[in-house]
């Protein structure tokens, strides 16, 4: 792995993360360049999403150091982390069913006039994120129960996205979506990349999809990084190879 | 599916644009369902036709400002407990705050010699530190806040009857305090309906509100989002003690009595009862101040009609117990049909 530089926007140095007796993170470094997009894969619980939450300030590492941009951070907060620039979509995209679609846009970074909420510029730029993005959903007044699975996903995104974000994290973007719909959110990435060069770390579990957006893959295994590797270098085969291999050992252990 | 609905009173008043023809009936009862502030006040409006029809002293001068001054604690509790329903906690204890906020209040008037705005302020506080108490033991302490509260319930009616020796206490003697704080024939419906506003206002045009609804809806999302969960949980703890109090105290200025055993449960039960038949969901993320001001209204019209008309406090509660059924159910029914996109 590379020695620290000025172009990391955030690195992890032995970050580990226990819950009770359960560790799950044991000393994981990992790093991601400026405008870099890291593709992060791992057998289901191998603490990936962990590994997101404890960067976010959702959870806090119980040991090791996190950087963003040279400075070593104590996140106490997943609202510190917002202030930082750095925005997370989750796994289970923290939407409000019961709230429509421009209140979750804008949950916890509300435009407000005085102490009131402002309705009106709230629904007026999530109109207008929603046609930049090339969202169609029925009306940004509907509650979010209320919309498919990639509608929800978009939602998350574009609301990670247009919060000032300096960094996404992005947990299993493609996860809830069917082929057009993933290749809507694919193609966003790709725009947020090319375009604004935000660097982003990326969990996926179809390896085809990560080379189509990411610079460069690591493996989470055993709670730390066991595999690093620019896209260039590596393929679908060996990544596929690695984690059928890890299936082998453990059924011989058997 | 392009219809919107509301759950909030604001939404609800925004037309649909469905591309379906549905029969009048279907349309109305759609529409009842959405506006469900708009079904309740019917309930309520059809109540008092009823009743007057039936005995013509219902609407005269005297029964309304009778009804207008009964319903004060009821409104009030219920809307505040609304708050903190939507947010998916309960406070069994706030008509004991109720109860005992003025004991503290007379406390510190009578044996500490404050004037009595400062005695206010300290039964206030008083109450303020109860639903911080509760607040933080279900918060911090992971103890469902139905138990917590229930402690705190059993707490609070202990020490209330202790400090007054079990007996009432008088309030002082009328001054300018006193009138506006409950005295003046009209200042508690007054209050009433000022404490409604603004936890309406609070509810659906600030951000503690939306992120009330947003810590019912989704707790872990919320949290995710960065939403401060446990400042909005206990924040509406204390909220509602301290209104439960504040009533508390307006109706003891009212009845010129302090009573030790103010707070049973029949006070709590009912205002719980009244914000959900206003359509509070009891899981969270869902309901009104306003509902829960015109379901109490509700009730209070029931129990007045029946007191009139000479049927007993057992029928009354028997017409309560259906009418809460029929409420529960009917939100178990809407919530299906807006999962299946239908209203």
């Amino acid at each position: 792995m590379e020695n620290g530089n000025g172009s990391d926007f955030l690195r992890a140095e032995g970050v580990v993360k226990d819950f009770g007796a359960v560790s799950v993170l044991k000393g994981v470094d990992m790093h991601v360049k400026k405008g870099e997009v890291l593709g992060l894969i791992g057998d289901n619980g191998a603490g990936k999403s962990t590994l997101l939450k404890t960067i976010t300030g959702f959870h806090r590492p119980d040991g090791g150091r996190i950087l963003i941009e040279g400075k070593e951070v104590s996140l106490r907060s997943v609202s510190q982390a917002r202030s930082l620039g750095i925005q997370t979509v989750y796994q289970d995209l923290a939407l409000v069913n019961e709230l429509s679609v421009f209140h979750n846009m804008f949950l916890n970074g509300e435009l407000t006039v005085g102490p009131f909420l402002n309705n009106r510029a709230m629904k007026e730029k999530t109109a207008q994120y929603m046609e930049d993005m090339g969202v169609n959903i029925p009306s940004i007044d509907t509650e979010v129960a209320r919309l498919s699975g990639g509608q929800r996903q978009a939602i998350a995104v574009a609301r990670a996205v247009y919060s000032d974000a300096k960094m996404l994290l992005l947990d299993e973007p493609l996860a809830a979506m069917g082929a057009k719909e993933g290749a809507l959110i694919l193609d966003l990435i790709q725009r947020l990349k090319e375009e604004r060069g935000i660097p982003m770390i990326l969990i996926v579990h179809n390896y085809a999809q990560v080379f189509d957006v990411c610079d460069r893959v690591n493996l989470l295994r055993n709670g730390r990084i066991e595999f690093d590797k620019p896209v260039g270098e590596t393929s679908v085969e060996e990544l596929t190879e690695i984690v059928i291999s890890e299936y082998r050992k453990a059924r011989q252990g058997n | 599916m392009s219809e919107k609905t509301g759950e909030t009173s604001e939404r609800a008043t925004a037309s649909g644009s469905g591309t379906r023809e549905p029969g009048p009936a279907r349309r109305l009862l759609g529409a009842l369902v959405r506006v469900r502030e708009a079904s309740i006040l019917l309930v309520a409006v059809v109540l008092a036709f009823y009743f007057q029809a039936a005995n013509s002293a219902f609407l005269s001068q005297q029964n309304i400002l009778s009804i207008a001054r009964f319903a004060v604690p009821y409104v009030v509790i219920a809307a505040a407990l609304c708050l903190l329903l939507i947010c998916g906690e309960i406070d069994l204890s706030v008509g004991q705050s109720f109860a005992f906020a003025p004991i503290v209040m007379y406390l510190a008037y009578d044996k500490l010699f404050l004037v009595l705005p400062l005695a206010v302020l300290v039964g206030l506080l008083a109450v303020a530190l109860v639903g911080l108490i509760n607040g933080v033991i279900t918060v911090y302490l992971g103890v469902s806040s139905l138990i917590a509260t229930l402690g705190m319930y059993f707490l609070l009616a202990g020490l209330s009857v202790t400090l007054t020796g079990g007996f009432p206490a008088t309030p002082p003697d009328t001054n300018a305090t006193t009138q506006v704080l409950g005295e003046y024939a009209w200042s508690g419906t007054i209050w009433a309906l000022v404490i409604v506003v603004f936890l309406q206002v609070l509810l659906s045009r600030t951000r503690w509100g939306l992120h009330t609804y947003a810590t019912g809806g989704n707790p872990l999302g919320s949290r995710e989002a960065g939403v401060n969960v446990a400042r909005i949980k206990i924040g509406n703890f204390i909220l509602c003690a301290v209104l439960g109090g504040f009533v508390g105290i307006i109706e003891a200025f009212r009845i010129s009595s302090i009573d030790p055993l103010a707070g049973g449960p029949q006070l709590v039960l009912l205002c719980i009862a009244s914000a959900v038949i206003g359509g509070t969901a009891l899981l969270g993320g869902v309901g009104t101040a306003t509902g829960a001001f015109l379901g109490a209204l509700v009730l209070i019209i029931l129990q007045n009609g029946f007191t009139l008309q000479g049927i007993s406090a057992y029928t009354f509660n028997i017409i309560l117990g259906i009418a809460i059924l029929i409420a529960m159910i009917l939100n178990v029914y809407v919530a299906r049909l807006r999962s299946a996109g239908r209203v």
